[in-house]
């Protein structure tokens, strides 16, 4: 383990719509760890993810998150973006008529910018892109359509993974990714992912089963309920809670 | 992001608010029958002209401004403007572009006007009117050996009048309505194209307006004639320079197309929209309509108004002639107080006839954006088609979007469709572009963008990036 953790998180709370959902969480993610985040509906899985990523409205009551050593509670959504925090979302929304590629394009001209890097060309950007649109089986008709126009929910999630590759983020939470796809769509996911994973960058993976977790294997799990990490553990935590159900920590979660 | 950031971010300021110091030549305020002598003497009109004006004022003294729009206004005193108002000139006249005030050509070099003979190399032929007169207009020989006329309206009076007398108002006559009816009495200027039979018009026309002097009306008139077989492609622009009180603008646009002609006619309309506390600003009370008279004749209108205090406008084709096409592309923004009611009307008469209605509306800070269309479809209208699509997207919760949409079918083989839908720039959109690291303002400008580009790509090239431009700064700011 490095000195410097990737994402550094203490005691967290967090208030939405005038209710306490995050009630002093800690969590540290080393740079080459991925982290499964597992736990019932409801539980603040997906409320984390929204903490580290800024989202408005996600009010931080107490504790500290911070990113390479930097405070991420005080950086807008667009900063911490632009550092290497890449939100995958659970429900990507459509934005009619604004082009994927031009979305995706200017995402990650921001992000080289922001590296010290030169901007890429619209050639050197499609040829950047078409490379991960095969990897993510992934039409490239889909690069001029409307960013999540009409996509089906596996296109939208495989639609995230493809900003992911291109964007390659240094810490990426993936929100749900999971849910609503096929086996074969998991499949296609889980190796996008998989072909990001080395030493620099860290994966949180926040799902509700296990099943994606047989695709991408997590270094920790943990258990979130009513707002804590009620247990930590490898893999093998989240086999036991397959065959236990959430019911299980569930009383631990008042402790 | 919080709304009060999003709020800092909408509001810049109106770029062209600079005022030119020229001597103008300024008719004192008031309107009678000796002011519409004077504009008709100082053209050296033919008599007919003068006739016909004095019936519109004597009708116009009949009428009462009209209230049915979803509009509110300080009144108008028609007696406090003046009706014409010139820049003064040494000689008789500008000969060329080294005759021009070159004030009067740095103004234009601010605006962005391509009035120089690099503007040969954007196809672009000016024709650039500055409070009522046409100053300069470029790319006439080319034009000329097409055979298009393409002048000042007051000279298209001297040199051809027979044109004239044929077509002025006989698309928007006279007793058409109070605003254009006011126009037709005290008309000082405008455009004039005359495309002839089977020409495709070499070059984009364009015409630059600009309001510069204080207390003045401006109202000009533009006539577009697409002879048969025709094709012409018809850009305006339009700047007025920042005053505390209200100016007038109420143009008149008639477009005549004949058998199987084309006119595409493109306005970016950025007339100044007044302070952010709704002080000043531009009413701008516009008539154009324009008469598919031929069989397959095509009229295709696309605006994009992002100006004026008040916008009541509502580009319209008469579908005459059968098989004729009529399209209607609006984008309409309004910010801090601004308010538009604007719209069009698609009237079909001939069999077969087509007509296309895309609105997109704005709304933001406290604007009021208003969509109304009337479809008419006469009995003779055999096998008429319509659609129509009209958005709405409110950014903040003081503004305000309205749609009033008519439709008279009197003929039963006829097909007409109307979508509509009022939406947000939802906080997901917004967040989710953030989160690709792409900043606020140009999220909201991807956003909007998008939300517009059904009407966006109509434009000519040029005219679309101004156009995006233009709303990007209209909007600045403006995302709750």
């Amino acid at each position: 383990m490095s000195a410097t953790p990737m994402l550094e998180v203490r005691d967290l709370a967090a208030r939405v719509g005038g209710q306490d959902v995050l009630k002093g969480i800690s969590l540290s993610v080393a740079p080459g760890e991925v982290h499964a985040i597992m736990g019932p509906n409801g539980s603040g899985k997906s409320t984390l993810a929204y903490v580290l990523a800024g989202r408005p409205g996600y009010e931080v009551t107490a504790g500290s998150a911070s990113f390479e050593g930097r405070d991420l509670l005080t950086l807008a959504p667009e900063e911490r973006a632009r550092a290497g925090l890449f939100l995958g979302f659970q429900y990507p929304v459509e934005i009619p008529g604004v082009n994927n590629a031009y979305l995706l394009k200017a995402a990650l001209n921001a992000a080289r910018r922001e590296r010290g890097q030169s901007e890429l060309d619209a050639f050197e950007f499609l040829q950047l892109v078409r490379s991960k649109t095969q990897l993510m089986h992934i039409d490239e008709s889909f690069l001029g359509r409307g960013v999540n126009e009409g996509f089906s929910g596996g296109e939208k999630k495989r639609n995230e993974i493809l900003q992911m590759l291109v964007l390659e983020p240094k810490l990426a939470l993936l929100d749900e990714t999971d849910s609503g796809l096929d086996i074969d769509a998991l499949k296609v996911v889980a190796n996008g992912v998989n072909s990001l994973r080395n030493p620099a960058r860290s994966i949180v993976l926040v799902t509700h089963y296990q099943r994606l977790l047989d695709y991408i294997v997590p270094d920790f799990v943990h258990v979130l309920a009513r707002g804590r990490i009620v247990r930590s553990g490898d893999r093998t935590l989240a086999l036991e809670l397959e065959r236990r159900g959430y019911d299980w920590l569930a009383g631990q979660a008042a402790a | 992001m919080s709304t009060p950031d999003l709020d800092a971010l909408v509001s810049r300021s109106y770029r062209h608010g600079f005022v030119t110091d020229i001597d103008s030549d300024t008719v004192p305020p008031g309107l009678d029958e000796s002011v519409v002598r004077v504009i008709s003497r100082k053209k050296g009109e033919p008599q007919f002209l003068l006739d016909w004006r004095l019936r519109a004022l004597d009708h116009w003294r009949g009428m009462r401004e009209p209230h049915w729009a979803h509009l509110r206004y300080n009144p108008i005193d028609y007696g406090a403007i003046s009706y014409y108002s010139a820049p003064k000139q040494k000689t008789d006249g500008p000969k060329s572009l080294a005759d021009v005030d070159p004030k009067l050509l740095a103004t234009y070099d601010r605006l962005g006007v391509p009035l120089h003979e690099r503007a040969r190399l954007a196809g672009v032929a000016v024709d650039a009117v500055f409070d009522s007169v046409s100053v300069a207009t470029t790319f006439k020989a080319k034009l000329a050996e097409a055979g298009v006329i393409f002048c000042p309206f007051s000279e298209a009076v001297q040199r051809h009048p027979a044109l004239i007398e044929q077509y002025l108002g006989s698309v928007v006559p006279y007793t058409d309505n109070f605003f254009a009816t006011l126009n037709s009495a005290v008309f000082t200027d405008g455009s004039f194209v005359y495309v002839p039979p089977g020409v495709r018009c070499p070059m984009e026309l364009s015409t630059y307006f600009r309001i510069n002097a204080a207390n003045t009306g401006q109202f000009e008139r533009t006539l577009i004639i697409a002879d048969a077989g025709s094709y012409v492609s018809y850009l305006e622009g339009c700047t007025a320079p920042m005053r505390d009180e209200n100016q007038l603008h109420a143009a008149v646009v008639e477009l005549v197309a004949l058998e199987d002609a084309r006119i595409k006619y493109s306005t970016v309309q950025n007339w100044y929209p007044g302070d952010e506390q709704g002080r000043g600003g531009i009413y701008n009370f516009v008539t154009k309509r324009g008469e598919c008279r031929g069989r397959s004749s095509h009229i295709s209108w696309t605006q994009v108004e992002t100006g004026s205090a008040i916008t009541w406008k509502y580009p319209s084709c008469i579908l005459r002639g059968e098989g004729s096409i009529g399209e209607f592309y609006s984008v309409a923004t309004t910010n801090h107080y601004q308010q538009a009611d604007t719209g069009t009307k698609m009237v079909h008469i001939g069999a077969n006839t087509r007509s296309t209605i895309v609105s997109k509306g704005i709304s933001a800070g406290h604007g009021q954006n208003a969509y109304r269309g009337l479809v008419k479809i006469l009995p003779s209208a055999t096998g008429a088609r319509n659609f129509t699509q009209c958005d709405s997207l409110l950014m903040g919760p003081h503004c305000g979007a309205h749609t009033f949409p008519y439709v008279e079918v009197r003929n039963p083989s006829a097909t007409v469709e109307h979508e509509a839908s009022t939406s947000r720039i939802s906080e997901d959109q917004l967040f989710y572009c953030l989160q690709r690291g792409i900043e606020s303002e140009d999220a909201v400008n991807m956003i909007v963008s998008g939300f517009c580009r059904s009407v966006f790509k109509e434009l000519p090239m040029e005219f679309a990036v101004e156009a995006q431009n233009l709303l990007a700064v209209t909007l600045e700011g403006a995302v709750g």
